[in-house]
């Protein structure tokens, strides 16, 4: 992997009047990983992501997007980044294929649709409203239209949160997929073995603060090497490798 | 991704202008406050209107009806004879004014051959006014038919002009259309652009290089499209179905089509305000309707401002859709030019001016 950074974040502020969200953060994103940004609610993860996608003014600090200020380069950064905002709704009445044609005209390209929908196994539902989609769908959708400017960094907030475990599953592969034909990938979750599994490297965000950057392989070496010894005799398998052993792996539409 | 394709600000407002426009023939309350209800509206008074009046009179039992009074009663369009009730009930509804009078035709063997027996009623004094005169013009023509050779006294030559005859649909139309602009751009606007907020479909849009003035311009393109198809439907089945005048035709239709266009624009103002006003879905009908409701009774849209008190005159003249019904009567039925109405454009222009600059200050993007 090419260590060189996409995303240079440099002691990021953000105060809402007197509440200070994001105290001083400043981390790195690599070209062609996926980065975690982990931590609890109220951590200041989705804050962040919003100021570097744009969506948020910062307070302080010193943000630069693919070579590109995000003081002064908003309308380039929006052009190279795709966003995928938790709880967001697609425009009203619209079926997945015209939502797509939407999209292409607010970025000013021209896409298919069937093209973007067919990267996130969404063809048979072109006519649909996305509210009638699946979670699973609904967030392949949404992943889908982040694609459509073939940027070259997506933001994904929490896309997996509500999904069962096969949907889960399903949408790592999407996102690996995604990661291998080369675009950065960041992504935040409350799951830690899908950070586990899913990322190339982790952030753990707290008080608005970073107490720890490295790979999930590190953290966990690290916690083990201090000593640390769960509490419960560790199996080889958990109840989760049990639930998609007896529930099959293969995607479940519905 | 190819960076040097250079970003086309047209091209996002005409995408969002279709997709929302896509939206709005989908959204059936759209379809309905733009064309049904004025449709409905239109169909129920001009039937009422058209009719105008008539006086309704109870034939009593026993009339002569083969009398040629009765015969020249019967060819009056006014009067309206009834002879399926009895003579109870004949009396019971003149008393109540349902029946505006009573008529008793008798063949006398004697000279003069028929005595002509009426009840009017004080319930219905007006009408029975008029079948007054109605009878004493048959009077008078058969008495003078029976004395043929007698020379009149005096002569009366009645005369009617070529004139355009004003039927109420040419009052209630241009009424409707100014009800489906204004619903159409305080709750339409107001709805979709409350929602867009709500359901972040905005926030998700400014994730993307789109101009804000996009947004705005694309909705609003695509609401004035909807809207200008809306009222050429209308005023198109209210000519060719129920007659409307269009003085210069064509000419006429567009004049009314701009007319349309400068209302929708002005209340899509208001729309914008209640948009960011509202708090939640449920908010939006009540502030919507504290500004059209007055508009819908006191504008002109189905009685004339003119039969209002005075002081209730006041009110309408200050509202911006008495102006625009008023102008688009003008252009309608006199076939006045849009510079003919120039008062109430100024007018609607100074509503303009009013309406954004508190549509700036109050509309919320998140």
């Amino acid at each position: 992997m090419t260590k060189q950074p996409i995303i240079t974040v440099n002691d990021l502020v953000k105060n809402y009047g007197d509440f200070a969200a994001v105290k001083g953060i400043s981390f790195e994103v690599f070209e062609g990983e996926i980065f975690g940004l982990l931590g609890p609610n109220g951590a200041g993860k989705t804050t962040t992501l919003e100021i570097i996608e744009t969506l948020r003014e910062k307070t302080s600090g010193r943000i630069v997007v693919d070579g590109f200020d995000i003081e002064t380069d908003t309308d380039s950064i929006k052009k190279r980044i795709g966003v995928q905002l938790q709880a967001a709704g697609y425009y009203p009445n619209l079926n997945l294929s015209e939502l797509i044609t939407l999209f292409s005209g607010l970025y000013g390209i021209d896409k298919s649709p069937m093209e973007m929908l067919e990267k996130v196994a969404l063809t048979d539902k072109a006519k649909a409203k996305y509210k009638d989609l699946s979670g699973g769908q609904k967030q392949r959708f949404s992943i889908a239209t982040t694609l459509i400017n073939n940027p070259r960094i997506i933001f994904l907030d929490e896309p997996t949160t509500g999904l069962d475990p096969q949907a889960r599953r399903n949408l790592w592969d999407l996102i690996r997929e995604i990661r291998d034909q080369g675009t950065t990938v960041v992504i935040t979750t409350h799951y830690m073995d899908e950070a586990e599994v899913l990322c190339d490297r982790v952030a753990f965000v707290d008080g608005g603060h970073i107490i720890g950057i490295d790979t999930p392989d590190h953290f966990i070496d690290e916690l083990v090497a201090s000593g640390f010894e769960r509490k419960k005799q560790v199996k080889l398998a958990n109840l989760e490798d049990v639930f998609i052993n007896l529930t099959g792996k293969e995607w479940r539409e519905g | 991704m190819n960076p040097n394709q250079s970003y086309s600000n047209t091209k996002a407002t005409l995408a969002i202008a279709k997709a929302s426009f896509r939206s709005i023939l989908r959204s059936p309350s759209a379809v309905v406050f733009t064309l049904a209800f004025p449709l409905i509206f239109i169909i129920v008074f001009a039937n009422i209107g058209g009719g105008g009046v008539t006086v309704d009179v109870g034939v009593a039992k026993g009339s002569d009806t083969i009398s040629p009074v009765y015969k020249a009663l019967k060819s009056v369009k006014v009067v309206n004879l009834v002879q399926d009730q009895s003579a109870e009930e004949m009396n019971t509804n003149l008393s109540k004014g349902s029946l505006d009078a009573i008529i008793n035709i008798q063949k006398n063997n004697s000279r003069p051959p028929f005595t002509i027996n009426v009840q009017y009623t004080k319930a219905s004094a007006e009408k029975g006014n008029i079948l007054r005169s109605v009878l004493s013009n048959i009077y008078y023509n058969i008495n003078n038919n029976a004395l043929k050779g007698t020379p009149p006294v005096a002569e009366i030559r009645e005369s009617t002009i070529q004139g355009r005859e004003y039927k109420y649909i040419d009052f209630i139309l241009p009424g409707q259309l100014g009800f489906s602009l204004l619903s159409s751009g305080v709750f339409g606007t107001a709805f979709v652009f409350l929602s867009l907020r709500l359901t972040l479909v905005i926030k998700r849009f400014f994730a993307t290089p789109v101009k804000r003035y996009s947004i705005v311009l694309g909705e609003a393109l695509a609401r004035l499209t909807f809207s200008l198809l809306g009222s050429l439907f209308i005023i198109l089945v209210g000519h060719y179905m129920f007659g409307f005048t269009l003085v210069h035709g064509v000419t006429t239709v567009l004049n009314m089509l701009v007319l349309s266009a400068i209302g929708l624009i002005i209340f899509m103002g208001f729309g914008f305000t209640v948009s960011g006003i509202a708090k939640n879905e449920s908010t939006v009908p009540p502030l919507s309707n504290i500004i059209t409701l007055p508009q819908f009774l006191l504008s002109g849209t189905f009685f004339s401002v003119t039969a209002f008190p005075k002081w209730l005159q006041v009110i309408s003249n200050v509202l911006p859709l008495t102006h625009l019904n008023n102008a688009m009567r003008k252009v309608a039925f006199e076939g006045a030019g849009l510079g003919d109405v120039t008062h109430q454009l100024l007018i609607l222009l100074v509503w303009f001016f009013i309406i954004y600059a508190v549509a700036v200050k109050t509309f919320k993007w998140e």
